[in-house]
């Protein structure tokens, strides 16, 4: 176990450096950052200056020591400056943190009470309604593209009913838990959730399904255990494991779904801030944001991958 | 005694037709044909011309309501969305057609290797594509898109570089199996090159693995490249694909809601059916796989 933790810690790591390599390569690859900071010849450029300016910025060493330099800086916190408004790209970021941390939040824990209860319920009551019913909502949660539901979302709930707000994460000066405020989370926790949620509920009605077929679950029933406590502490406490582990890996696509999701409400975090660093060229930005929410991404893999690990003896005990 | 007989095979044929119905994907089926037939013959399907802008009938209702000249209205620039969906539709096809196969041939040939090498090649294969799984693609598409520009050709290259990954495992687990078996053995014996063996004993074996990830795995890459085009970073205005269309609809749900509804309406059914009939394809072809989810 403890190799196996290192093997995958070492892989993890891999993925990152690699990762950054490539958001590096790419952002080299878009021209000399000089010319991002100064056409040439419409500024008066004097080449005195231009080589000047080259050796403050460390653009004269080889590529593989700049990059190297890039690396240190954003390991120490220094994410460089904004293309347009010249702000600490750290100071962004760390304005724009909270908001994507809770809105993942609400969206695990929606996808997850969401998920779990429906697709047991689904299991029990194969064939019932509420079987059609959770399918239904699996169906559309895989097929249906995120963006879309959140714009029919938007289509009916703000502009035809006028029942929630339209986007933004709502006043700063009211308090969090308050109606005021947590209208305005309502639709992008669902619409962010309802895809993992469908992923979760899919697989904890077959898991279900198998267990509920087993031996141990037919004894339970035939020596009499009242229904519900076979459901819930037979089978479903032995079902849940592999829903729980996937339910991990699926967190990490939030990440993805954040710059969908963020961009379509409105909603002031990382993702917004990559999306509209898209828009505007702005490489400090993206690059910076990109590598955050790949970090973010490994680091859940990770996690859940040890999830997986400690759960299931197979590899535990290898 | 002939009624009676005539009432039973009645019901039989109403039962089998209905037993048809629930053990084939008919409905999927019928919605990818029509995918196909509109992807192809979408120059002369489309009534108008997807890409020419007549301000006079921006936002015109659809349905050829007050006059409208379009079946499902008009976008905020005037062009027509039927003919946009339509052509959109090529898009879609191209991602599942083009980039599935190229993906596919990439993955399924390294998994080939990986399984029938073994040793050193297998762990670098393996470990690629680890380290590959682990990245979210999405993000790097994005800056991958921005930096060299969006282009069609582009869209298709990161599609293939999300699509062949998937393969190598499963192709490789296969083959780790099939490669134990007698009859390759024999054919070792009887002094059969390693490309042979592979691509005449070992490869038939793999087919039904790779049908089903690539059935499997076909809808979510869809999903994708709509994905891409819907944050600007896909399939550039004006060529329309249904991600840009619904992207540019999102600024007018208040006036023209049916330039974000209709095409997003046809990339959830394109891709249900893709599911269906992908689930339907591992339940026939390789229940092993049911578990893969």
């Amino acid at each position: 176990m403890g190799r196996y933790l290192i093997r995958r810690f070492l892989f993890a790591i891999i993925t990152l450096l690699l990762a950054s390599m490539i958001v590096f390569g790419l952002s080299r690859l878009a021209g000399d950052p000089l010319l991002i900071y100064a056409k040439p010849g419409g500024y008066g450029m004097s080449p005195q200056r231009v080589a000047d300016l080259s050796k403050k910025l460390g653009l004269d060493k080889p590529l593989a020591v700049q990059y190297l330099m890039w690396l240190g800086r954003v390991l120490t916190g220094d994410l460089g400056k904004t293309i347009v408004s010249e702000t600490p790209v750290s100071r962004l970021v760390g304005e724009r943190i909270m908001p994507t941390l809770q809105l993942g939040l609400t969206s695990s824990v929606f996808a997850i009470a969401l998920g779990l209860p429906l697709g047991v319920i689904s299991a029990v009551k194969k064939g019932s309604v509420w079987d059609y019913v959770a399918r239904i909502i699996a169906l559309v949660g895989q097929a249906a593209p995120q963006f879309w539901i959140a714009l029919m979302a938007i289509l009916l709930f703000a502009v035809t009913l006028g029942w929630l707000p339209v986007g933004t994460s709502g006043p700063d000066d009211v308090s969090f838990f308050s109606w005021a405020k947590l209208r305005y989370l309502v639709m992008p926790t669902i619409t962010l959730g309802w895809g993992p949620a469908a992923a979760i509920l899919r697989l904890t009605r077959s898991s279900m399904l198998d267990v509920m077929d087993s031996e141990y679950v037919k004894l339970a029933r035939a020596k009499g255990v009242s229904s519900n406590l076979v459901i819930w502490k037979h089978a479903f406490r032995n079902a849940v494991l592999q829903p729980l582990t996937v339910a991990a890996l699926t967190l990490a696509g939030f990440v993805t779904g954040a710059v969908v999701i963020e961009r379509i409400f409105a909603w002031p975090g990382i993702g917004q801030l990559t999306i509209n660093a898209v828009w505007n060229n702005d490489f400090p930005t993206l690059t910076s944001t990109v590598l955050i929410l790949t970090a973010v991404y490994v680091v859940l893999n990770f996690v859940a991958d040890i999830g997986y690990m400690w759960l299931n003896p197979v590899i535990r005990y290898k | 005694m002939v009624d009676s007989a005539v009432e039973l095979r009645r019901a039989t044929v109403k039962r089998s037709a209905w037993w048809y119905f629930r053990r084939w994907p008919v409905i999927p089926l019928i919605i990818l044909a029509i995918l196909v037939f509109v992807g192809i013959t979408a120059p002369w399907l489309a009534p108008n011309d997807p890409i020419k802008t007549r301000l006079p009938e921006r936002s015109a209702r659809p349905f050829y309501q007050d006059g409208s000249p379009y079946l499902l209205g008009g976008d905020h620039v005037g062009r027509d969305v039927t003919s946009r969906v339509i052509h959109g539709a090529r898009i879609s096809l191209t991602v599942m057609i083009v980039a599935m196969s190229a993906g596919m041939i990439i993955g399924t040939t390294l998994g080939l290797v990986a399984g029938y090498a073994g040793g050193l090649t297998d762990e670098i294969i393996t470990r690629i594509v680890d380290i590959w799984l682990g990245f979210p693609f999405i993000l790097l598409a994005l800056v991958v898109a921005i930096t060299i520009g969006a282009s069609f050709t582009v869209v298709m290259g990161l599609m293939v570089l999300l699509a062949w990954s998937g393969f190598v495992r499963n192709v490789r687990a296969d083959v780790l199996v099939i490669k134990e078996n007698d009859y390759v053995a024999a054919a070792k014996v009887a002094g059969a090159s390693n490309l042979r063996i592979l691509v005449k004993h070992i490869f038939p074996g793999t087919i039904g693995t790779v049908t089903v990830i690539a059935s499997l795995s076909v809808g979510g890459l869809i999903l994708s490249e709509a994905t891409l085009s819907f944050l600007g970073a896909g399939i550039p205005s004006p060529t329309p694909s249904w991600g840009n269309m619904i992207a540019e609809g999102r600024d007018y749900l208040q006036t023209a809601w049916w330039t974000s509804v209709f095409p997003g309406f046809a990339l959830f059914l394109t891709v249900m059916s893709l599911n269906f009939f992908g689930d339907w394809l591992r339940d026939r072809l390789d229940p092993k796989l049911r578990q893969l989810d």
